[in-house]
């Protein structure tokens, strides 16, 4: 089955249209990478399916429940209950958004226990085990501040998992990085590849999305240009305006 | 004289905390209000603001005070603490909404965005993530609101309530003597010292992370 199913979504600002018509499905396992140019929509695309933006057009759907209807007016409707959703899907943002009163283990902890309800001491123990396999053993007292970015990201990570979501979004991640950082939080991710995490990742990293994607797909004003398995677009694209885009960032 | 104004102390103290106790509250409710998406509510909420404070506290509390019998009929009740504290509350609760309001919107879009991606609701998102970094933020002028207010207590004196201020007015003007203001001086001072202390303490137990 589908984890993340969209058909035909647009969205616009204004008179601005950034997504025009974007269809994606992602199954379970699949580690998808989306690249293009800044402005092409692939931020836009990542809002849009978290559920931070809606869309104007067109249906979302996780685990084959739509969270979209039309009303009887023939009007888009987004669901009541899109916690519900929310609970399928986790997000790692680009600038980490870390809780910055709350300690490494309360960042990771607070929402399985207030949202979910879960057990206070299950949860820690988790939460512990998954720091220790991000190489963040001891750090679970400190707070956000007295950690470096590539660390910062990483407890975003290990928030992320500690919902136990279906599938896992990543919005640049490593964009807001010192280069010398990105490394530890890209193998972070590559480890999760490894243990067939369903991923959805816009990145700006092109060694890393060849290295570590299913599929690829190269997004530019609006549309999904190409996609493919990594070596036939990175290597053998046929397309224009991708080797073109791919040219520049090897240059 | 100094025992005849201590007393009057104890009154100045009920209105000061009964005041942050409404008021610190009821700003939170202000600031949402303001803040509302709904235009009608936050046009509503803001005229509200600007009345308050823009008028005179001492017109308020006159107002608060003699107003339900000059529009009702209803006669002035001699416990002047419940006039004194609505009207000292509805004022801070004024100037708190705007120092609120200044805080939640200095809160990155990001944290409410991450909150609402874990699943928090509206209502534990603003409580757990978005308030406490508000609180943080926005002490220092709170602290300067709290020693205003409490030099402010003073204006009770207009609906002569036997607050300390009152008291010592009372005891300059049956002796002709300008000691008893000095003597309120210093315990204004004082009573200050202790808030400046106080608040500084929340501060810093406050300060263990960087914002």
């Amino acid at each position: 089955m589908n984890v993340l199913t969209i058909n035909n979504i647009k969205k616009s600002f204004g008179d601005n249209e950034v997504l025009k018509d974007i269809s994606l499905a992602v199954n379970k396992g699949e580690v998808v990478s989306i690249i293009g140019p800044s402005g092409g929509g692939k931020s836009t695309l990542l809002r849009c399916a978290t559920l931070l933006e809606t869309v104007d057009d067109g249906i979302i759907s996780y685990m084959g429940d739509d969270v979209t209807y039309i009303d009887a007016k023939g009007k888009l409707c987004y669901k009541k209950d899109l916690n519900k959703f929310r609970k399928v899907f986790g997000l790692v943002f680009q600038n980490f958004n870390l809780f910055p009163h709350y300690s490494v283990l309360k960042n990771i902890t607070d929402a399985p226990i207030k949202v979910l309800k879960r057990d206070k001491n299950e949860v820690v123990s988790e939460a512990m085990a998954l720091l220790k396999k991000m190489g963040l053993e001891g750090k679970e007292n400190l707070y956000p501040c007295e950690l470096s970015g590539g660390m910062q990201q990483r407890v975003s990570i290990v928030r992320a998992l500690a919902m136990k979501p279906e599938i896992l979004f990543f919005d640049e991640p490593t964009s807001a990085l010192d280069p010398e950082l990105t490394g530890e939080v890209l193998k972070v991710i590559k480890q999760l590849a490894d243990e067939k995490m369903t991923m959805v990742i816009v990145t700006h990293e092109m060694a890393f999305a060849k290295a570590v994607s299913d599929r690829v797909i190269f997004m530019d004003g609006g549309v999904i240009v190409e996609q493919g398995k990594p070596e036939d677009l990175f290597e053998n694209t046929m397309n224009e305006r991708t080797k073109q885009f791919l040219q520049n960032y090897n240059k | 004289m100094i025992i005849q104004m201590s007393q009057g102390l104890g009154k100045t103290c009920a209105i000061f905390f009964l005041t942050l106790i409404f008021s610190l509250p009821l700003g939170i409710i202000i600031a949402l209000l303001r803040m509302s998406k709904n235009k009608i509510v936050s046009k509503i909420t803001q005229f509200i603001v600007s009345v308050l404070r823009g008028t005179p506290l001492m017109l308020q509390l006159l107002a608060v005070t003699y107003g339900p019998y000059y529009i009702f009929g209803v006669s002035v009740s001699r416990n002047k603490l419940i006039p004194v504290v609505v009207a000292f509350a509805i004022n801070y609760a004024a100037y708190f909404s705007e120092i609120y309001r200044g805080g939640i919107e200095s809160i990155s879009i990001g944290q409410h965005e991450a909150a609402t991606i874990l699943g928090y609701s509206k209502f534990q998102t603003f409580v757990r993530i978005i308030l406490p970094q508000v609180i943080r933020r926005i002490l220092p002028s709170i602290t300067n609101e709290i020693v205003t207010l409490v030099k402010d207590t003073s204006i009770a004196f207009t609906v002569s309530y036997q607050e300390m201020f009152t008291i010592g007015k009372q005891i300059a003007n049956s002796q002709t003597s300008f000691t008893p203001f000095l003597v309120a001086g210093v315990f204004y001072y004082i009573f200050n010292a202790i808030v400046g202390f106080v608040m500084g303490r929340v501060e810093k137990s406050m300060s263990y992370y960087q914002q």
